[in-house]
């Protein structure tokens, strides 16, 4: 693989800033313990620059962006994984109770399926309902509906990516 | 843009105390891994470690291959302790008595 990362102070400042304030008025939460997370925004900048893409630090990126859309920071396992364990699985995102102090944090199993489970995953992902006058899209991050023609370029929720979406009904 | 900076891209051995073969397969941008190296250092425990990340394509295939052996996820950190117990991610209690 490429060289190893080393991203400047500024850099990881200026980052986990931008996610901290985009998190609040989104309504999620970044990690309290500074350290912890800018080491993962740390891990974020170092993948951005290594893969052309913000993948998951806690996981090993193919490269190929269209196959890892799904790692890509905020991934598609962090909804659930708030609600089941109080983080995502790197635990950058936390939920209320976990930033509050009354849930302890834990290490939160891997949910993304094997490579062969993505591939039937995706699979099944191209079919659809008809009768609709307009497709029904689903933002695969923040579960975010629009019916229109395509999906938006950014998701006005959560601004994840137009590919991040999926045909919902 | 790439940064570059001199991380080993190989297994580093650490000396300690023996505890069997404890290999810890890792990724270098992970922090539930960096806590497990962490952990391993201050238990001081005769380890290696690999960032499988930082891996030539090839020899990053070979590696997956052996974490995947233990651990059909692949995720990280995988931490195999003589070629039998494995543990998955940074379970501290576990990697603490598996190491006693």
């Amino acid at each position: 693989m490429t060289p190893a990362a080393t991203p400047t102070e500024a850099e990881i400042t200026a980052l986990h800033e931008k996610l901290d304030r985009e998190a609040e008025e989104a309504g999620y939460h970044l990690n309290p313990d500074r350290t912890f997370t800018r080491d993962l925004v740390r891990g974020l900048l170092v993948n951005t620059a290594r893969y052309g893409y913000q993948s998951c630090p806690c996981r090993l990126a193919s490269g190929n962006r269209s196959k890892d859309l799904d790692i890509i920071c905020p991934c598609d396992y962090r909804d659930p994984d708030l609600i089941e364990h109080g983080a995502c699985y790197c635990a950058l995102y936390v939920s209320g109770p976990i930033l509050a102090g009354t849930q302890k944090l834990r290490p939160v199993p891997e949910r993304r399926p094997s490579p062969d489970q993505r591939k039937a995953i995706r699979e099944v992902r191209t079919t659809s309902i008809g009768g609709l006058a307009y497709p029904v899209w689903r933002c695969r991050v923040c579960g975010y509906l629009c019916a229109r023609k395509d999906p938006p370029e950014i998701c006005p929720v959560c601004k994840a990516t137009k590919e991040r979406f999926e045909r919902f009904i | 843009m790439q940064y570059r900076s001199g991380i080993t891209v190989e297994i580093v051995h650490v000396s300690g105390r023996k505890r069997g073969k404890v290999m810890l397969f890792a990724l270098s941008t992970c922090v539930w891994c960096k806590k497990t190296k962490e952990l391993l250092a201050s238990l001081g425990v005769d380890h290696s470690y690999v960032f499988v990340d930082l891996l030539p394509e090839k020899e990053m295939e070979e590696m997956m291959e052996k974490v995947m052996k233990f651990n059909p996820k692949g995720s990280f950190p995988t931490l195999v302790i003589d070629d039998r117990k494995c543990i998955v991610g940074f379970r501290e209690d576990e990697i603490r008595e598996a190491l006693a």
